[in-house]
């Protein structure tokens, strides 16, 4: 991590002070009538005159009355301050200081950001594991099987051209009709997507070992599960990891879209309600966590990666 | 000459490619005896490496007749009759030296006792003793041949058929390389079967050099050496070496004067 540290922080100051440059004239119309209505003078003096004009001209002849600008209750963009606070009011303040937080009531707030992450996460781990499970069985039906290998790829490749956001409400509904819902439904969403990277990346894991390598097991007379365990396998670990950390991060996506149809907590629902209400910043700040939560998720994956590779013998 | 332990009868190999058929082997006759070290020496595509593999079972012939140990090499290899080394040791990153000398014994069901005895046994012959728990990035390209060679000496097999084992690598690791094979051969009596495309490997190491030619592919001479089978490396400047040195290029230049 060493020197890292330095460009990474740069970036992260530059996007925080075009984030706060932008809120000005996202915001300017909101800010100049609450303005007006405080009794200031502004130009032109009516909200119709104002809803046409330019929000580059407004911001130039109201100048001094653009102060409201990162303090607006529902801005069309909060800026990162306010989304901070929400982010902090909505877990450490919820949970310890809310009357149903986990500190006086002994469970989580159904108003907390952790709550609506821990469901997400929930159904993001089941559909990673689920997905990554079949990603890497279908693999291993493709390697080894033409048939397979013909007729299955299209099809998975056809699966991933259908956008999800309109596949999910589907697949909601047909497995609530077989009396699945809930965190199995969300799972089998973030499945759907997280199993095609795992498929494809294990398929070229599992043919990465060279021919000569391959004819070094046909002179053992090696089985094809011997020549799996113990070439294909080991040889196919460094694709894995690669594929898982792709998964999990569609995994992610794949929960939160299916808790939008759903409506029954999680970051999805959260973001969702937050547009109903216009509630930017718990829109935000949702997207924060959901950011955050796929980052670890990510870096544990790639934390395991690690370990796994140096008991393999790979100098780091 | 004791009764020979693979014998090949106008064996013939065509492979059909998108170019038409191609002639790896055509009539190729071939008797080797137990105990011997026969060198396959000719330029690409004279079929020296299709017919190593056409031993081991690796590439069906079209037509002709092969038998290893008066078995055919399927029957052969399932009856471990020998160990192959490729030209890359092709050593399992995975593993370390030990464990990919382990692979074959795991592969063929040996006892874990008996594979840690092997092991030792065949580190300690290619002069690699100490080097079980090491992995193969961590040695250098000739201790990773020779670990390749171990692991085919692990099952004890008879026969050692060795691809180009040493084509990759630099004169003098080479020349140190061939030394310690004769040395080994003489300890294990082994029949070898080793394709080279170097003059003075083939020359230096062989009992038979057996020349190819390409397109067809097909024997062109077989010089029995009557070079002695102690070897040290200085019998490379005697007149007899190079009189056989002399008699593998004019079959090789032969070869090539219908190109």
């Amino acid at each position: 991590m060493k020197g890292k540290g330095l460009p990474v922080l740069t970036v992260v100051f530059v996007i925080i002070a075009l984030w706060y440059a932008a809120v000005v004239p996202m915001n300017v119309k909101e800010v100049l009538t609450q303005a007006e209505r405080a009794g200031a003078e502004i130009v032109p003096p009516s909200a119709a005159d104002r809803r046409d004009a330019s929000r580059w001209a407004l911001i130039l002849a109201n100048v001094d009355n653009l102060g409201e600008s990162w303090a607006m209750d529902r801005a069309r963009l909060p800026a990162p301050h306010q989304v901070v606070r929400e982010l902090w009011v909505s877990t450490w303040g919820e949970e310890v200081n809310g009357r149903r937080g986990i500190v006086q009531s002994g469970s989580f707030s159904n108003r907390s950001l952790v709550y609506h992450a821990g469901i997400t996460l929930s159904a993001t781990v089941l559909g990673f594991a689920i997905g990554s499970v079949a990603g890497v069985l279908l693999a291993i039906g493709i390697v080894y099987s033409r048939v397979m290998d013909r007729s299955v790829m299209p099809w998975a490749i056809i699966s991933q051209t259908i956008p999800i956001v309109a596949l999910a409400p589907m697949i909601i509904v047909v497995l609530y009709s077989v009396g699945l819902s809930g965190v199995v439904a969300k799972a089998v969403i973030s499945a759907y997507l997280s199993f095609f990277p795992v498929v494809v990346g294990m398929v070229k894991g599992f043919r990465s070992p060279e021919a000569m390598q391959l004819d070094l097991m046909q002179t053992y007379s090696a089985s094809k599960s011997q020549s799996f365990w113990k070439l294909r396998l080991p040889a196919s670990v460094p694709y894995l990891f690669a594929s898982l950390k792709i998964g999990i991060a569609a995994s992610l996506v794949g929960a939160i879209v299916g808790e939008l149809p759903v409506q029954r907590g999680g970051l999805g629902a959260r973001m969702l309600g937050g547009s109903y209400y216009g509630q930017t910043e718990q829109i935000w700040a949702a997207l924060f966590v959901a950011a955050l939560m796929a980052a670890a998720l990510v870096w544990l994956i790639g934390w395991l990666e690690r370990r796994t590779l140096t008991a393999m013998g790979v100098p780091q | 000459m004791s009764a020979p332990v693979i014998t090949a009868k106008s064996l013939d190999l065509t492979f059909e490619t998108n170019d038409g058929p191609v002639h790896a082997l055509r009539d190729v006759s071939l008797d080797i005896g137990k105990g011997e070290f026969v060198s396959f020496i000719g330029p690409s595509g004279c079929g020296k490496t299709t017919f190593l593999r056409c031993i081991a079972g690796l590439e069906q012939p079209t037509g002709g007749a092969i038998s290893v140990n008066g078995m055919t090499p399927d029957e052969a290899r399932k009856a471990r009759a020998y160990g192959y080394v490729f030209q890359a040791a092709g050593l399992y990153p995975w593993r370390t030296i030990g464990g990919n000398i382990r692979l074959p014994l795991e592969i063929m069901g040996f006892s874990r006792a008996d594979q840690t005895e092997r092991v030792n046994r065949v580190l300690e012959l290619v002069d690699l003793a100490g080097f079980e728990k090491k992995y193969p990035w961590q040695l250098s390209g000739g201790m990773q041949q020779r670990a390749s060679i171990a692991r085919a000496l692990a099952f004890d097999a008879d026969i050692l058929l060795m691809d180009e084992p040493f084509g990759a690598l630099d004169e003098i690791v080479r020349d140190h390389l061939n030394e310690q094979l004769l040395e080994l051969w003489a300890r294990t009596e082994k029949t070898i079967g080793f394709v080279t495309h170097s003059i003075p490997e083939a020359v230096y190491l062989s009992t038979k050099i057996v020349v190819m030619s390409p397109r067809p592919g097909r024997i062109t001479d077989v010089i029995d050496s009557p070079l002695p089978r102690e070897r040290p490396l200085d019998i490379r400047d005697t007149p007899e070496f190079i009189e056989i040195a002399h008699r593998v290029r004019d079959g090789l230049r032969a070869g090539h004067l219908d190109d």
